[in-house]
């Protein structure tokens, strides 16, 4: 039966978008977080996503192939009162954008529900094969 | 006559497993929904349906060879895999991506749908054959 292996895929998708949702968090929590544990401004973090085959029928699952620092540049922002500000009175503040982090967060919630449901009609599809004959 | 039987199921039954299969391949297409460089698969059910009902076990499936009675064969209940194709995507992504969401919800739903029939279509065989021996 490859609907059971559905279960997997589905499981699979569903735990690669919460760490997704898991790190558009982090960064929204972390946006204006112009120090961290390492004494630098924080640096925005993004998931990247890969294709995995699950089971042997040729399904393919997604599986979080790794969590990269966004490249872009650092926020600056003039404010000299700021102890953390340079001699030119410049705080450098993370590269969080976070209009983008919203859509993200969208983005991933809409395809977790996708895959919720997509378990759904696979469990009443099992439930009624299970039936058959009655 | 029980041969007769089991041809009278047949049809349904090849028709559910490889809904049972497309329906896999759907699902990986969803739930890939966002991976980079995903293609979208799908296979054309009608030839592979038809190829089923000619009783050929590894439809399509290449096999080992086999020179000695101890090698191995290799599975050959693996079915639909030369029946993949990938989707033509209707917009291009920029990160390589071809699967329509929509698209394969609708897909999905549309097995599912076809997955009942076909198990209730057995299940009514069933019955009428229950109903014959049972007089």
């Amino acid at each position: 039966m490859s609907l059971f292996n559905i279960f997997n895929v589905a499981g699979s998708a569903m735990n690669a978008q919460s760490q997704r949702l898991n790190t558009v968090a982090s960064n929204l929590a972390n946006a204006d977080s112009a120090t961290s544990a390492n004494g630098t401004p924080y640096k925005a973090k993004q998931v990247v996503f890969a294709a995995t085959p699950v089971g042997e029928n040729g399904a393919t699952g997604v599986q979080v192939a790794g969590v990269v620092e966004d490249p872009s540049p650092m926020k600056t922002v003039y404010d000299p009162k700021n102890p953390l500000a340079d001699d030119k009175g410049y705080v450098t503040l993370p590269n969080v954008n976070v209009v983008e982090e919203m859509v993200n967060m969208i983005s991933a919630s809409r395809s977790y529900q996708s895959n919720v449901e997509m378990m759904n009609t696979t469990k009443t599809l099992l439930l009624k094969t299970l039936n058959l004959g009655q | 006559m029980l041969n007769r039987l089991d041809d009278m199921l047949n049809f349904h039954a090849q028709a559910l497993r490889l809904r049972d299969q497309r329906q896999q391949v759907l699902a990986s297409n969803i739930a890939n929904a966002d991976t980079p460089n995903y293609k979208a698969r799908d296979f054309d059910f009608r030839a592979a349906l038809s190829n089923a009902l000619q009783g050929n076990p590894a439809q399509g499936g290449t096999t080992l060879a086999t020179t000695a009675a101890g090698h191995l064969r290799g599975s050959t209940a693996l079915s639909t895999q030369s029946f993949l194709q990938y989707r033509n995507p209707a917009q291009g992504n920029v990160d390589g991506n071809t699967v329509d969401v929509d698209a394969e919800r609708a897909a999905f739903a549309e097995n599912a749908v076809q997955y009942e029939f076909n198990l209730t279509r057995i299940s009514s065989q069933i019955k009428s054959m229950l109903a014959v021996i049972q007089g």
